[in-house]
């Protein structure tokens, strides 16, 4: 199978970048996506130039460092779908393919492909997390917790951390991430001590961080691989309010 | 030197305690004084950074990603287990202990694991409290299922990402623990060198992965947390960016590897399909509780796996294993794959491979409940292999997974350097020959939250006086130009072949002659594949770019130069041990069935291994059982 990759190319945060062609043969089907780009970088070692930068490590779509955008779309052309989990027999033979890094103002590129999702990071830093200290906890099954809670905090919980909710916004909104973390922790009855401290300062975090306002378009569960639902904003979006009055 | 494992005095159940009572404490005050160097951010990196920052020491976190939040912990499935007793069918501490002793094959020691064992429960009640999701019944409480190796329901999951979701939890702890100040998280940091001084762990030297420059950094100890090293196979079910570099900079400098050779090679995986894969994705464990392994009957059979009348099927673990069946350890179940595959009955388009089926489970308990079970595991082998499992049969083979070697550490966790600790995957301590599924989520937590922080009080209650490590000594000097020098080198070889192809040739030979099954030919033949591999390396690599900016095929070569040499360590111990235990069998020690035969009278100890200017000087630490007698491990 032979594809044209169209990948961007920039060699640090403050260089200009651009799109640069590599036409490579030799691929087959069952190649993961990434196993293509090891090809091809294997191919520019060879060549004497400089490999492509892009992040990946468990390849197996649960650690959320990769993912670029595929043909304009974050992930490539499957929905809920981690990059490394895309094989090139979604792809024909002949086909053009575009490769970008995540692009928000709050996801710096760093280099080609990668991008600093540090934000992410700070936002969990503002009180994603129960305050209690190792050795303190009562006994497991002291609290019962009904499955329904349990399984509805598991969805939210679920969140991979890899900004394809963000890089697909026309906004670039972080509400799909933060509102899947809050609702995650203030669902259950061990979060609940701390649910209104924790909203406003993960949401007033998330607004420092240069993340814009969410307009319900939807575009982000669509390319969420985890299918975080967009009525987790809704919800964050109630807590909000709520933790204006109780908080 | 003579190996001090340090176990305290005592019965069985009080050694813990026992231990607690007499080590030394350190007032807070004092603790603020005190630095400590984390190196990984997994389950027992984060949990000892952000639970010794929580007891008041200052603490720095490394982690090569770009976030601590994608440590490989995350990518465990199954579950956790712990005797908490909670399906009353009769679990408890001391089965719980017996279990992973008899599941290492009687390679491990008994203190060790039983405090594994004992820790365990409080392990859960903590995950608990941090906001874990674990499964939970209608009435609120928590769901268990069985593991491999074991007779009672101990696992405890999180859908089918369980580390996952225990992982959510150290980081948010870690990150609750930055916000407090008390940790400094270095994120895209890569530890390459141990610097020593006077005989003590007192910092490290890490290349800052974005700029590439290299930094120092000091502290009252070190603790190593930096996971598993089985991508010395290439093909593994870690992370690509798994590595063994900081185990072996610290091997060099002084901490004796124990037993690098017991490797786990995972029974259940996706298969291999072209020369170009980078990584073999695990299918959890879990899915042995209601899958039933089999191949056919006939040889070179090409019918479609539903084709296949029931009576034309092997299910070959059924069949050799009868009374744990499907659920046979996984070392057993590997090595009885590679037998089928071996004598031609695999099956897929490599004939590499055997068949997990859930077709008689999803007529007994119905399609949704599988679902509700092993939704996502299904879903995502949908989207590896494009297959729909609900209507086949999965195909799974065996695949490299789990160090149980790694630095040799003593009850305390320190290694055989002063100050320098060994928590989680990257150490041999609980898991002897062979890990019993469940327990590594376990053993990482344990150790990172429960162990070390009770006893690095008593290594660092005499560091107080002592005098701050400062980065101008010349042992950074020394270590830091020894590093620059190995990279400059790399640079400079400027040959033909790239560090994939030097990967994939190490990954061959290590899982021909020192996976699955070993003999003593093969082992040596293995060391002098290695080193020409080695010498190739060094004389024909090609890397491009520079060491200052950000360089991927940089970090790769840097991790493979460690592999290399790995590599020959682990060979040479698995040629030394002259028996069958566990994940390590030497073809030459075996029953006519085929099952292992182990060595008690010459080999009931734990190797320890001594770097010696480019060689290994073995040491054994020999393992008393004083409250068991080693059996025969038989799952018949
Ligand atoms: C696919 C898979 C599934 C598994 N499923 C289960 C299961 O169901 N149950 C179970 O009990 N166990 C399971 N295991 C095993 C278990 O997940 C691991 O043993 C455990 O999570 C290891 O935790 P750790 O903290 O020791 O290491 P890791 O989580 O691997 O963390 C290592 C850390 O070290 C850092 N690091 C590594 N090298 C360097 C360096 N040179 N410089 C700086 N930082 C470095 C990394 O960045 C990372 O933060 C599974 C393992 C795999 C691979
Ligand atoms: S919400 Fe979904 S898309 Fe956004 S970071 Fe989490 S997993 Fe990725
Ligand atoms: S590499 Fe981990 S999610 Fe893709």
């Amino acid at each position: 199978m032979q594809v044209t990759f169209k990948i961007w190319r920039q060699e640090g945060p403050n260089d200009k970048g651009a799109i640069k062609a590599y036409e490579v043969n030799g691929l087959t089907e069952d190649m993961s996506f990434l196993e293509a780009l090891d090809h091809l970088n294997e191919l520019l070692v060879l060549k004497d130039e400089k490999v492509i930068a892009y992040e990946y490590d468990c390849r197996e779509g649960i650690c959320g460092q990769c993912g670029v955008f595929i043909n304009g779309r974050a992930h490539g052309p499957h929905d809920n779908m981690t990059t490394c989990q895309l094989h090139m027999r979604s792809f024909k033979d002949g086909d053009t393919i575009v490769v970008e890094p995540w692009r928000a103002a709050s996801f710096p590129v760093l280099k080609d492909l990668i991008v600093d999702r540090s934000a992410f990071d700070r936002i969990i830093e503002q009180g994603a997390f129960i305050s209690a200290k190792t050795g303190t906890a009562p006994e497991a099954n002291a609290i019962p917790i009904p499955k329904e809670v349990s399984d509805r905090a598991m969805d939210a919980a679920a969140c991979i951390g890899c900004g394809a909710c963000v890089a697909t916004c026309k906004n670039s909104s972080a509400a799909l991430f933060t509102s899947a973390k809050i609702n995650h922790l203030n669902g259950l009855p061990q979060g609940r001590t701390e649910e209104h401290k924790r909203v406003a300062e993960m949401t007033y975090q998330m607004e420092i961080e240069g993340f814009g306002s969410c307009t319900f378009t939807g575009a982000c569960e669509v390319e969420c691989p985890e299918g975080i639902s967009i009525i987790n904003i809704a919800e964050m979006n109630a807590r909000v309010a709520k933790s204006k009055v109780f908080g | 030197m003579k190996l001090d494992a340090k176990i305290p005095e005592g019965r069985l159940e009080d050694k813990w305690r026992n231990y607690q009572v007499k080590s030394q404490l350190i007032n807070p005050a004092n603790k603020k004084k005190l630095n400590v160097i984390v190196v990984g951010s997994g389950l027992a990196g984060a949990g000892a950074a952000s639970t010794l920052a929580e007891l008041g020491y200052d603490i720095k976190c490394f982690c090569y990603q770009d976030s601590a939040r994608r440590a490989h912990s995350v990518a465990a499935q199954g579950g956790i287990n712990a005797a908490k007793n909670y399906q009353h069918d009769g679990d408890s501490v001391w089965r719980m202990f017996y279990d992973t002793l008899k599941g290492g094959d009687f390679r491990s020691r008994e203190a060790n694991t039983y405090r594994l064992a004992e820790l365990s429960a409080p392990l859960i009640d903590h995950y608990v409290q941090q906001g874990v999701p674990f499964a939970r019944e209608y009435g609120g409480t928590l769901v268990n299922r069985s593991f491999g190796g074991v007779q009672v329901q101990r696992t405890f999951y999180a859908r089918g990402q369980t580390g996952q979701q225990l992982l959510m939890a150290a980081y948010s702890q870690l990150y609750k623990m930055v916000r407090a100040k008390k940790v400094e998280m270095f994120p895209r940091s890569e530890m390459l060198d141990l610097v020593v001084i006077d005989g003590k762990a007192k910092g490290i030297i890490v290349r800052d992965l974005v700029s590439g420059e290299l930094k120092r950094y000091a502290a009252d100890a070190v603790v190593l947390a930096t996971g598993g090293y089985s991508r010395v196979f290439r093909l593994s079910t870690l992370a690509i960016g798994c590595n063994g570099s900081a185990l072996w900079k610290a091997h060099k400098k002084g901490a004796f590897f124990g037993a690098p050779s017991f490797t786990q090679i995972h029974p259940t995986a996706l298969p291999q399909s072209s020369e170009a894969q980078s990584k073999l994705t695990l299918m959890s464990e879990s899915l042995r509780n209601d899958g039933r392994i089999w191949v056919p009957k006939q040889k070179d059979d090409t019918r479609k796996a539903n084709a296949i009348p029931e009576q034309e099927r092997d299910y070959y673990l059924e069949r050799r294993y009868p009374s744990f069946g499907n659920l046979a350890p996984r070392d057993i179940a590997s090595r009885a794959a590679k037998e089928r595959i071996d004598a031609g009955f695999g099956v897929g388009r490599l004939k590499n491979a055997v068949y997990l089926d859930f077709k008689h489970a999803i007529e007994r308990f119905g399609l949704e409940t599988i679902k509700d079970r092993y939704g996502n595991l299904f879903k995502m082998y949908k989207k590896i292999t494009g297959i729909d499992a609900y209507k086949e049969p999965m195909q799974i083979s065996p695949a490299a997974h789990f160090s149980m070697g790694g630095l040799w550490v003593d009850y305390e966790l320190m290694t055989t350097i002063s100050g320098l600790y060994a928590v989680g995957e990257c150490n041999f301590s609980d898991h002897g020959a062979n890990r019993l599924g469940a327990n590594s989520l376990l053993q990482a937590s344990v150790d990172g939250y429960f162990i070390l922080p009770n006893t690095i009080n008593n290594y660092l209650a005499n560091e107080i006086k002592a005098d701050y490590p400062t980065i101008d000594h010349p042992e950074f000097d020394k270590a830091e130009k020894e590093v620059k020098s190995n990279i400059d080198r790399i640079l400079a070889i400027n040959g033909t072949k790239t560090v994939d192809h030097f990967h994939r040739e190490l990954g061959k030979v290590m899982w021909q002659e020192c996976a699955m099954s070993r003999n003593k030919a093969g082992l040596e033949k293995a060391i002098q594949q290695i080193k020409e591999i080695r010498d190739a390396f060094w004389s024909d690599v090609k890397v491009t770019g520079d060491s200052n900016e950000l360089n991927t095929e940089l970090e790769k070569a840097l991790r493979l130069a460690d592999f290399i040499e790995l590599g020959i360590l682990m060979c040479t111990d698995a040629l030394e041990r002259d028996e069958s235990c566990g994940a390590h069998f030497r073809e030459e020690f075996q029953t006519e069935e085929g099952e292992a035969v182990r060595v008690d009278d010459d080999y009931s100890y734990v190797s320890a291994w001594e770097y010696n200017n480019g060689d290994f000087k073995l040491h054994k630490e020999a393992l008393q059982f004083e409250f068991v007698k080693p059996s025969v491990r038989s799952y018949k």
